[in-house]
């Protein structure tokens, strides 16, 4: 396809669209990682005395799993040592915001945001979507929240909830990932600065889709924000998460934590389009995003499903997943996972079956270009007690190009002899032929494999609310240039 | 002006050299058709023709509408109105039919300077076209060729010449796998694509196709090269004779 490289080499150095730096006075404490950063931090924020509690609990926890050496190491990615105390754990624009209007926001960070595609003016957002924008370690802004109140949904940043609802945070954080977690869950629980608090009352269909936009802006500062959302009974609620940084030669960590909480009869569903800043094309700079995202389906019917769209990122370990507690509860998990470069994925999902007739859905595409490497982790576990419970699994692997690699661990822990499960798996290439006849019909190289690829994707791109879906089509073409020649 | 203009043009694939001095001139207008053995370079000349890169021009040159048809790549050449059915049509799993169509329209209409087409364009005449292959309306959400039979994809290529309009259309072996109804239904719409503006070139093993499409010119290429070409007597000739009558001829005197 030699006539082809041409294009495709100065689609190649098209730059990340997002990479740009917005100039604005920090408030950062310093570098490194000790009991009184984290004093810090809970001071800065004004926390009650319990959270300080909760913080400290799990950064010894951390301290001890640091000093064993218990940093994951299973995965299926390559990375230097990461040095804990060489990293800013707090940065905040200066000038504090105030919560309830958009008036007294640093004009800079209104612009970073307009620039990314998110206004925060609610008069030109879509009707349909309330956003949440959290800067590095703050949200700076939370639309819409009026008209969510008259329902009484909760839609907050996670500092403000730990305000103005202390006792749901004190009920619910942690409790479907504890501190104790993993290393980098524990590392989150004593740091986090900020994220998304929701709350959905018995019986209320959210309005609106809510959605929260992260932005790492500072340098040298990792981004440790915790998301929770709780479903009560009959509740439903969508959300949508949206991810960007700015071009750095250093990689930056991302070690968030998100929890849900669905009871009896309520419904969660979770979309994410993760496109952090990849580093450039011979891997150097990017974040790594380790991210801890678990729900849990507590009460009888309750049904939470994930659909991401993995596109950024350096390195990529991350396994929403999904406890099924309650009876015929359901999960799903839907996902497209894109390396491009020297980009390496370790992502996927587990399926905790306890309730009876509980049923999972997990439906993963892994698309691997450039010298990527893509990696499907999965666990369905049937326990003793999950009598009757189903799980269907479809994982599917695309190859463009020669240097790049697709791998596949399943695990699969039945302990119940009820239960039906199916698995299928597949792993194809970009054929010539595809693109010729694509080419043939009048389509550029690269249009061609947009196509291919959303082709492939379908199944998950269905799931997307609307906006969503046609963004993450966008995306896969952008990060996708430069792929074939 | 002669729509398409073939000149001492040698092609290889992978260093084998298959066509070996072709030349030959269509009109607009004109129902062309290709006959030969297995081997001959009769698919090898729809490919080089539609600019597959895998397929290496060694010698000779192509005009197509006054154009160098050789400096083009696959897809300016389709936006040109080069249409190639294939003998063998790809899969794209999860493009719906009627979505890739509007979007190769498009590609094609973008490339003119012309308007896109919106969905409320497009749906009528997909339609039309449908019926005029006897294909099934839920065809039109379905993915491209992806769990067609032999007969429905060579319809569906059928199809998609119909709603592209190309003023060059090259079938390549588009009898090849079917039965006689679905052959009849092929070349029904294929005679009614036929006008003054365009120009046919119909690659065929056997002549059984010659007699529901008929050419105005037949040519048989042996061994890289045409040996003979002639009006549609000449297919019910080699039906009689077989290829091998032409071989013999192809050898030097």
């Amino acid at each position: 396809m030699s006539t082809s490289v041409e294009t495709i080499r100065d689609l190649a150095q098209q730059e990340y669209k997002w990479g740009f730096v917005t100039k604005i006075d920090e408030d950062r404490v310093p570098k490194g990682l000790n009991e009184d950063i984290v004093r810090v931090i809970s001071a800065r924020k004004g926390e009650p005395e319990f959270m300080l509690e909760w913080r400290l609990k799990a950064l010894r926890h951390w301290q001890s799993l640091e000093r064993k050496e218990a940093e994951p190491k299973w995965a299926n990615i390559t990375y230097g040592p990461i040095d804990y105390q060489d990293i800013v754990y707090y940065s905040a624009p200066k000038q504090k915001p105030a919560l309830d209007s958009l008036e007294s926001l640093d004009p800079e960070i209104l612009r970073t945001y307009e620039k990314l595609g998110i206004p925060l003016e609610e008069q030109k957002r879509l009707a349909g979507v309330a956003v949440d924008a959290v800067f590095d370690s703050v949200s700076v802004a939370t639309t819409f929240k009026g008209k969510l109140a008259e329902m009484g949904v909760i839609f907050c940043s996670f500092s403000e909830a730990v305000q103005k609802h202390p006792d749901l945070v004190r009920k619910y954080l942690g409790s479907v990932v504890p501190y104790t977690d993993n290393f980098f869950a524990s590392l989150n629980a004593a740091v986090f600065t900020d994220g998304s608090f929701v709350y959905v009352p018995k019986g209320v269909r959210c309005p609106m889709e809510l959605s929260t936009y992260f932005r790492i802006n500072a340098a040298e500062t990792g981004q440790f924000e915790r998301t929770l959302i709780v479903a009560d009974e009959g509740a439903y609620v969508s959300y949508l998460e949206g991810c960007t940084a700015p071009i750095r030669d250093e990689n930056q960590l991302h070690a968030a934590v998100v929890e849900l909480v669905a009871l009896d009869n309520a419904q969660i569903k979770y979309s994410t389009v993760q496109n952090w800043y990849p580093g450039d094309k011979e891997g150097r700079g990017g974040i790594y995003n380790f991210v801890t995202k678990r729900g849990k389906c507590v009460g009888v019917n309750a049904k939470i499903s994930w659909t991401q769209v993995e596109t950024g990122s350096a390195i990529t370990w991350k396994y929403p997943s999904c406890i099924l507690q309650g009876d015929n509860s359901v999960g799903e998990f839907y996902s497209v996972a894109l390396t491009n470069n020297r980009q390496q994925a370790d992502t996927g999902t587990k399926m905790i079956h306890i309730g009876k007739n509980t049923r999972s859905t997990i439906v993963t595409k892994g698309i691997s270009a450039g010298r990527g490497q893509n990696t499907y982790r999965g666990q369905v576990k049937i326990m003793k007690s999950a009598t009757g419970a189903r799980n269907y699994t479809q994982c599917d692997s695309l190859l463009i190009g020669e240097h790049c690699g697709a791998h596949t661990f399943p695990y699969i822990d039945v302990r119940n002899s009820t239960a039906r499960m199916e698995h299928e798996a597949s792993t194809s290439r970009i054929g010539e032929n595809q693109l010729f006849y694509l080419r043939q019909r009048g389509l550029k190289t690269e249009e061609a494999v947009s196509m291919i690829v959303n082709g492939f994707c379908k199944t998950v791109f269905r799931e997307l609310p609307m906006e969503f879906a046609v963004e993450a089509q966008k995306l896969l073409g952008v990060s996708l240039e430069g792929s074939v020649g | 002006m002669a729509l398409l203009e073939i000149e001492d043009l040698h092609a290889s694939v992978d260093g084998h050299e298959i066509l070996k001095g072709v030349n030959l001139t269509l009109n607009a207008g004109e129902v062309h058709s290709i006959m030969g053995p297995n081997g001959s370079g009769k698919s090898t000349l729809a490919q080089v023709l539609a600019r597959r890169e895998t397929y290496a021009v060694t010698q000779g040159r192509v005009l197509y509408d006054g154009k160098d048809l050789l400096g083009m790549k696959p897809e300016e050449a389709a936006c040109e109105g080069l249409f190639l059915a294939f003998q063998y049509p790809v899969e794209i799993p999860g493009i719906g039919n009627a979505y890739f169509l509007r979007t190769a329209m498009n590609a094609i209409r973008k490339y003119r300077g012309e308007d896109e087409l919106d969905a409320m364009d497009f749906l009528p005449v997909f339609r039309e076209r449908l019926k005029l292959l006897e294909m099934d309306d839920a065809l039109m959400n379905r993915s491209v060729n992806e769990g067609f039979s032999g007969g429905e994809k060579k319809r569906n290529e059928i199809l998609q010449m119909a709603m592209l309009e190309p003023k060059l259309a090259i079938l390549d072996e588009t009898d090849s796998g079917l039965d006689i109804d679905a052959l009849r239904i092929v070349a029904h719409g294929v005679n009614a694509m036929r006008s003054r503006e365009r120009a046919f070139l119909v690659i065929t093993h056997y002549q059984r196709l010659l007699d529901f499409i008929v050419p105005d010119f037949v040519h048989v290429l042996v061994e890289g090269k045409i040996v003979r070409s002639g009006g549609p007597e000449l297919a019910l000739e080699l039906e009689e004779k077989g290829y091998g009558w032409t071989e013999a001829q192809a050898q030097p005197a």
